[in-house]
């Protein structure tokens, strides 16, 4: 049976259909010959296959017809880009105020963004990071609560055996202080502290060498990789010997991967077992039952299945209920979850009041209000020129455009802008990361080849050509075409609204910033130019870190006075430039029975104060002439007050179980905080309580000279222990670094801000008299002067730029006043401040717009009123 | 560097167009590939590699005659251009050059083995 085969029809109409028509006519026919020549060898169903094969196998780029639809979208958008590439080459003045001040903002915002993440991303090193947490109390004394990272001894064992199921581990800690390290003859100095044995699995430290279990060894240490690079260098560190601070002799049983900068405890360049130290230290081991010696630290990890929350809930009463002696003070104990340790760690009467937290949502805000800046910049520019664009609008509506299509073409070019204002951004965040990294004391690195980073980058950009490009692209499109290609268009008086209101909002923010800079560099100022008390040139304080730096007083003495380089020596509790002990347990005559006593104490030898030039205003300073003097104490004016002791001198105060008599009254010195009042403090003559040495160095000679014959001196005496001091000017202007580092940060990001503002008010008023050329030609001729032009033209934005200012005062002022009493010790807002910050600012605006307004107003009229 | 231009699968279609002559039209430059090569080609991926060849001015083409087993249609006869010649001609002489400096099959050595 013959039937004629043919080629499958379906087939043949989806070739039909996707074909270009130029290729039908050889495709079919190719194909049907295929197809015969098929029939010829094998099965009907197989050359119909055969034929589906060939025909699918067509859909190439080559054959396929273009599809008219979607060829109109590609091009219009191409043709978008084309006409504003054009426009962006065409007007090129305009176009490198909007991507320079596009790119300024976005580098600033980009900047604050890595800076904001980085601060967010604190801790999240530990894998734990969400269940672990630092056991803390509250504690009122005279009706002030005060929140302490400092718990007592027992309270670990009462957690670990009441509250067994909420949490899965505990660990009791020392402080983290620099310690001593010493193998053989070689020591170096690093910071470290004792933990107890499940620590490192809390933390879960990352081990390179051993495992994070052998800290259960009471006589091992755990190193960090670069503690045991410097160390041991290439050699094997393991099972090595080492002693800690020339006491403890320990192993080496584990190194670890340094702890990133981003975490609390990146300063842990080593950890001991915390059974080693507490059995090492008498007063330790002392104080297992002791709920009132509030000294170490308590980390805990909460169970999986338990809340945070409701175990700080539960375990409030613990302390009070477990000691009677401690009630009168009303011991809270709650947990600080891990998540709040870097960025909510500022207390206040017991309660959280944020701390870092602000500082991040002030830079966010900062970084957004720049990024509007630079966003308005944009927007004015594009609407102030819009009259030269009206036309094109006018014809393309008449060719067919839709609104949306002219939406979208003001849209792709803001985009185009904004690309490329990324892209100098881009550069500019990669050239300035360096410097900002020393300035905001970070290590950001940028992760340009994580895909993550690139997605959020392109929505910066989308989000950023969105909030530039909406207004102007709105605006553009709304024109009426029959008006615009007429002529009659003509923009109304209030069509520079808008504008202007945007300048005043650009203004007010910059008056803002720069008010703010100056207020926290004078609170600086302020703060440092505060009566310190004592002498901080040229005095040395070296912490007596080993056990071969004590009995040796009088051999140092003598030695550092007879060499010449030292005037003068003493020794003392606690660094002058910080108060390391508080007590209570004072009691004196006519003290008032309610008064809960505490008094900063501090154990001095006798030259402390001649070492430190501290200021007598009654009585005398200790001295050796006296040998009653052995019980002798100062009091600062503070503690005077506080105590209402009467005509002090003389009179007698019972601390310790000893009768110590106070012989004179010291002026206030600032030890603590430079922002806070100081506290009220006792100074008592005492050689066994110290762990500072304090060396004022000749003035007369050359303080390199002298710190090397000091260390010379220091290196026969305390052999084989590192010569580590500091100055104590150093360690004081430390005290200032947070704000100073606030300060520098708001003060590049003011200068910026005012940066932007001016370039996007250049821009605006060489726009301005570019429009009015003609106007300016006739008032020329008929005789106006240069002055009154520029008068004319520099008027309308002076009056922008002070409406700005009317606006910000107010605001700044409530912000700064609130900023500024946060701090005990505060300077107040003077009115200079906002007289100079207007004044500046008509200055600046003045500045910027002149240059325009005068060669407006020197051109030659002829030339203006020439061409018609 | 002497470019060739050609890809492997170019080079093959361009010299079975010249075998071809009259009959170098898509699908029997296709069955030809077939044939010679004992690999299945399909007609497109031909089809789309002589449009290239011919952008690239190796080929020019016209439309030819038509017969009954095509369905009266006519048929793209391809033939080989002066430029296309050359190039067919250079990428033979350098293929040829390399080898004759590859060491291990030295042509002097061949001529011996087979003389």
């Amino acid at each position: 049976m013959q039937t004629k085969a043919t080629p499958p029809p379906l087939a043949q109409k989806l070739l039909t259909n996707f074909l270009r028509t130029d290729l039908v006519e050889e495709v079919h026919g190719d194909l049907e010959e295929k197809f015969h020549s098929d029939l010829k060898r094998t099965s009907i169903l197989k050359a119909k296959l055969q034929y589906w094969y060939q025909a699918i196998n067509y859909l190439r780029p080559f054959a396929i017809r273009k599809s008219t639809r979607h060829t109109n979208g590609y091009d219009m958008f191409q043709n978008y880009f084309k006409i504003g590439w054009r426009n962006i080459l065409r007007t090129r003045g305009y176009s490198l105020i909007n991507i320079g001040g596009l790119a300024i903002g976005m580098t600033v915002t980009m900047l604050i963004g890595l800076w904001i993440d980085d601060e967010l991303s604190y801790d999240k090193y530990h894998e734990n990071y969400s269940n672990l947490a630092q056991v803390m109390q509250n504690q009122t004394l005279n009706g002030i609560t005060e929140t302490e990272y400092s718990i007592p001894r027992p309270l670990e064992f009462a957690l670990r055996t009441t509250y067994a199921n909420d949490f899965k581990y505990l660990s009791m800690a020392s402080w983290t202080h620099d310690h001593v390290i010493s193998i053989g003859e070689k020591s170096i100095t690093k910071s470290g502290n004792f933990f107890q044995s499940d620590f490192p699995e809390m933390i879960s430290l990352r081990m390179i060498k051993g495992t994070r279990q052998n800290l259960k060894d009471p006589t091992s240490i755990l190193l960090s990789a670069s503690t045991a690079a410097a160390l041991f260098g290439n050699a094997e560190p393991m099972n090595q010997s080492l002693s800690i601070g020339n006491r403890l002799d320990v192993k080496v049983t584990g190194v670890y991967e340094d702890l990133p900068y981003t975490t609390t405890f990146r300063d842990l360049d080593f950890i001991g077992s915390w059974e080693l130290y507490a059995s090492s230290e008498s007063w330790v081991k002392n104080s297992t039952d002791n709920w009132g010696n509030n000294s170490f630290q308590l980390f805990v990890q909460t169970s999986p299945n338990s809340d945070m929350k409701s175990v700080s809930e539960k375990i409030k009463r613990v302390k009070y209920d477990n000691s009677k002696k401690e009630q009168p003070y009303n011991p809270e104990i709650f947990l600080h979850a891990m998540p709040d340790w870097h960025l909510k760690s500022s207390w206040k009467g017991g309660k959280n009041i944020g701390g870092r937290i602000q500082m991040v949502w002030m830079f966010g805000v900062i970084g957004t209000f720049v990024l509007l800046l630079a966003c308005i910049n944009f927007m004015n520019l594009s609407t102030a020129r819009s009259e030269k664009r009206a036309k094109e609008v006018g014809i393309r509506m008449t060719m067919g455009s839709v609104r949306t299509q002219l939406i979208n073409q003001f849209l792709s070019e803001s985009s185009l802008v904004v690309m490329l204002a990324f892209i100098v951004a881009a550069s500019l965040v990669a050239l300035m990361l360096p410097w900002f990294n020393n300035l905001a004391d970070k290590r950001i690195a940028v992760e340009w080849s994580n895909p993550f980073f690139w997605i959020i980058s392109f929505s910066f950009i989308l989000f950023t050509s969105l909030l530039a490009g909406s207004y102007p692209a709105l605006y553009l499109s709304s024109f009426q075409p029959v008006k615009v290609l007429k002529g009659t268009f003509k923009m109304g008086r209030f069509t520079s609204l808008p504008r202007k209101a945007m300048v005043v909002v650009q203004f007010a923010v910059s008056i803002s910033l720069i008010i703010g800079t100056i207020i926290v560099y004078q609170q600086i100022q302020f703060s440092k130019n505060r009566p310190v008390g004592y002498n901080r040139e040229g005095v040395l304080m070296i912490q007596m870190r080993t056990p071969k730096f004590y009995g040796k007083f009088d051999l140092l003495r003598n030695e550092l006075r007879n060499s010449g380089a030292v005037e003068e020596m003493s020794e003392s509790s606690g660094p002058i430039t910080g108060v390391w002990s508080n007590n209570s347990g004072f009691s004196w005559q006519g003290k008032d029975p309610n008064l809960q006593e505490e008094f900063a104490t501090i154990w001095i030898t006798h030259e402390y104060g001649k070492t430190f030039n501290w200021q007598i205003i009654a009585g005398r300073d200790i001295s050796r002439e006296f040998s009653t003097d052995s019980s002798a104490m100062l009091l600062n004016e503070t503690a005077l007050n506080y105590s209402g002791i009467k005509d002090p001198i003389g009179k007698e105060i019972k601390f310790d179980g000893r009768k110590l008599h106070i012989v004179g009254i010291v002026k206030d010195m600032i030890m603590g905080s430079p922002y806070k009042p100081v506290k009220q403090t006792v100074y008592i003559l005492n050689y066994e309580n110290v762990n500072w040495i304090n060396l004022k160095l000749n003035p007369g000679k050359s303080t390199s000279e002298s710190l090397s014959k000091v260390e010379s001196i220091f290196k026969k005496q305390i052999p084989s222990t590192p010569f580590d001091y500091k100055f104590v000017d150093q360690e004081y202007s430390k005290k200032f670094d947070s704000e100073e580092r606030v300060g520098k940060l708001a003060s590049v990001f003011a200068v910026l801000a005012i940066l932007i503002s001016c370039l996007g008010l250049f821009g605006l008023a060489s726009f301005v008299a570019e429009q009015r050329t003609k106007e300016i030609g006739i008032r020329k001729v008929l005789g106006a002067s240069v002055a009154t032009l520029w008068k004319m033209l520099s008027k309308d934005f002076v009056i922008l730029v002070l409406l700005a200012c009317v606006v910000s005062i107010p605001l700044a002022y409530y912000v700064l006043n609130n900023w500024l009493r946060s701090y005990e010790y505060h300077t107040e807002i003077s009115w200079w401040i906002f007289v100079a910050s207007v004044l500046g600012a008509v200055l600046i605006t003045l500045f910027t717009v002149s240059y325009q307004a005068i060669r407006a107003a020197l051109m030659n009229p002829v030339n203006s009123l020439k061409s018609e | 560097m002497i470019e060739t231009k050609l890809g492997e699968f170019e080079e093959v279609i361009l010299l079975l167009t010249g075998i071809l002559g009259e009959e170098a039209y898509a699908f029997k430059i296709a069955d030809e590939f077939e044939s010679q090569t004992k690999r299945s080609v399909s007609i497109g991926a031909v089809h789309s590699s002589l449009t290239r060849l011919e952008e690239k001015g190796f080929l020019k083409s016209e439309m030819g005659k038509s017969t009954a087993e095509r369905g009266g249609r006519r048929k793209r006869i391809y033939t080989l251009t002066a430029y296309g010649k050359k190039t067919l001609a250079a990428a033979r002489d350098f293929r040829q050059s390399l080898w004759d400096q590859y060491p291990g099959f030295a042509t002097s050595k061949l001529y011996v083995g087979f003389s």
